[in-house]
């Protein structure tokens, strides 16, 4: 048999954009937005989780290592491609081209989040509550850079759910996929809503 | 009287890059050609291989091209118009922006002027084993019939004529990628829907799941943008896709139906 690697390596790409990361990705930001409902009501969310049985394994296989293998094999993904959207402006091409540029942004955006919250946490120097996340999202600079990696983030998940759709052969005709473009539509406003309501609590409501 | 001085005074603008062999540097030149009625770029290029004289008024070597059918069926002149790959028999002069600027297309090998080598695509037409067998040592006798309503879809998938207008509007084929490209993708499609080609079903998917194949794709969709026939190239790869995904479960799993 020839090699069927890379079919298998970007079949996988596309799933675990989906399971678990795109479930973790809502999840993370469904509980976060407990702030919203008091301090206690957000402390007692985030020790919930951070105390799960098993959680570093959890974290492991769940979080860390599939986040790992969508991030290399999508930064291969970005630089191969030779974008034309000057010539071929089409809507598709734009979408094509921006799930490329908030693939990176996501990227730079989540090391630096995974950094300064469950690296520090982790080593100690901070402890986790709602302290941590006033204290940087209270900080302008810091309070746009989330905006807007929340706001890539979440883009890449809700035209990451369209191309996942059609790469994996279920939406076929022109109509499925123009309806499954309606319903990123809605994912993006939604998850985006929770996401950015969140850190606008954080940063000048709390 | 007046109306034909007038007609024949207007001149059409061409900026043509051209290339000398394969190996020199491209350069750009301009030419000026008299303008007629209902002109299309190949009777502009005619004009050009007329009176080969560039604006400048030098004498130079007439601009190469390739062309057969003259009526977008053989794929054969293919080029970039105005930063737009398509067929240059059936875009019309007065349609376009003046002046008009001709490339070759940029992702096969260009041989000379406007003439690329797409040889490639051939190769890959091969790979995806584009045809349906129907030869044996003694009558086969005929084959079974093909439910009409999937006659009507295939035939539009048969329009497709090689042209790479497709491979070049795709930003995932380039020199970074080994890509196999749009209408690769389509083709295995229309010899599955036939009933006597779906003998051979497996065979093609499993070109389409080798390196290079349908999972480099990226769904940019500029393919079934840009195809001159239009084809639903992105309806063919998603149905491939799917097509693709069984066949690497049964590949894997293993299964009696994995023909």
């Amino acid at each position: 048999m020839k090699e069927h690697r890379e079919f298998f390596y970007r079949r996988l790409h596309s799933l675990l954009g989906v399971v678990p990361i795109g479930i973790f990705l809502v999840q993370h930001l469904v509980v976060n937005h407990f702030i919203v409902y008091g301090r206690e009501s957000f402390d007692k969310a985030a020790n919930f989780m951070a105390n799960l049985p098993f959680v570093l394994m959890l974290e492991i296989f769940v979080i860390y290592l599939p986040i790992l293998f969508h991030a290399v094999l999508g930064v291969y993904i970005v630089f191969e491609a030779k974008n034309n959207v000057r010539r071929y402006g089409y809507f598709r091409n734009w979408m094509f081209l921006l799930q490329r540029i908030t693939g990176i942004i996501t990227l730079i955006f989540i090391a630096w989040h995974v950094w300064e919250t469950r690296v520090q946490v982790g080593l100690g120097n901070v402890e986790l509550n709602s302290g941590l996340m006033e204290g940087i999202l209270t900080q302008p600079f810091l309070f746009w850079f989330y905006v807007i990696g929340i706001l890539s983030t979440v883009f890449h998940l809700a035209n990451g759910l369209w191309s996942f759709c059609v790469s994996w052969g279920i939406a076929q005709t022109p109509r499925s996929q123009q309806i499954v473009t309606y319903f990123t539509v809605i994912v993006f406003i939604v998850v985006s809503y929770i996401g950015l309501r969140t850190i606008i609590e954080f940063a000048y409501l709390i | 009287m007046v109306v034909e001085t007038k007609e024949k005074t207007k001149t059409v603008t061409l900026i043509i890059t051209r290339q000398d062999s394969p190996d020199s540097a491209p350069y750009e030149e301009t030419f000026e050609v008299p303008y007629r009625k209902n002109m299309n770029v190949i009777s502009a290029l005619m004009e050009i291989q007329k009176n080969p004289v560039n604006a400048d008024g030098e004498k130079v070597s007439p601009v190469q091209w390739e062309m057969a059918c003259l009526e977008e069926v053989c794929g054969a002149c293919s080029m970039v118009i105005n930063g737009r790959a398509q067929q240059s028999c059936s875009a019309l002069v007065d349609e376009l922006e003046q002046p008009i600027r001709i490339e070759p297309m940029s992702t096969f090998p260009v041989v000379r002027d406007l003439i690329v080598d797409r040889s490639r695509m051939f190769e890959d037409l091969k790979r995806i084993k584009a045809w349906i067998p129907i030869d044996g040592t003694h009558d086969l006798g005929p084959g079974p019939r093909m439910p009409e309503k999937k006659r009507q879809w295939a035939y539009e998938l048969s329009k497709c004529m090689t042209c790479g207008v497709c491979l070049e509007a795709c930003p995932n084929v380039n020199d970074k990628s080994d890509f196999i490209g749009p209408a690769l993708l389509s083709l295995p499609r229309l010899y599955n829907a036939h009933p006597t080609g779906a003998m051979n079903k497996s065979e093609r998917l499993n070109a389409l799941l080798e390196d290079g194949g349908i999972a480099e794709c990226g769904n940019s969709q500029n393919c079934v943008q840009v195809c001159p026939k239009g084809i639903p190239l992105t309806t063919s790869i998603a149905a491939m896709n799917r097509a693709t995904t069984i066949q690497a479960f049964k590949n894997f799993f293993g299964s009696d139906n994995a023909h």
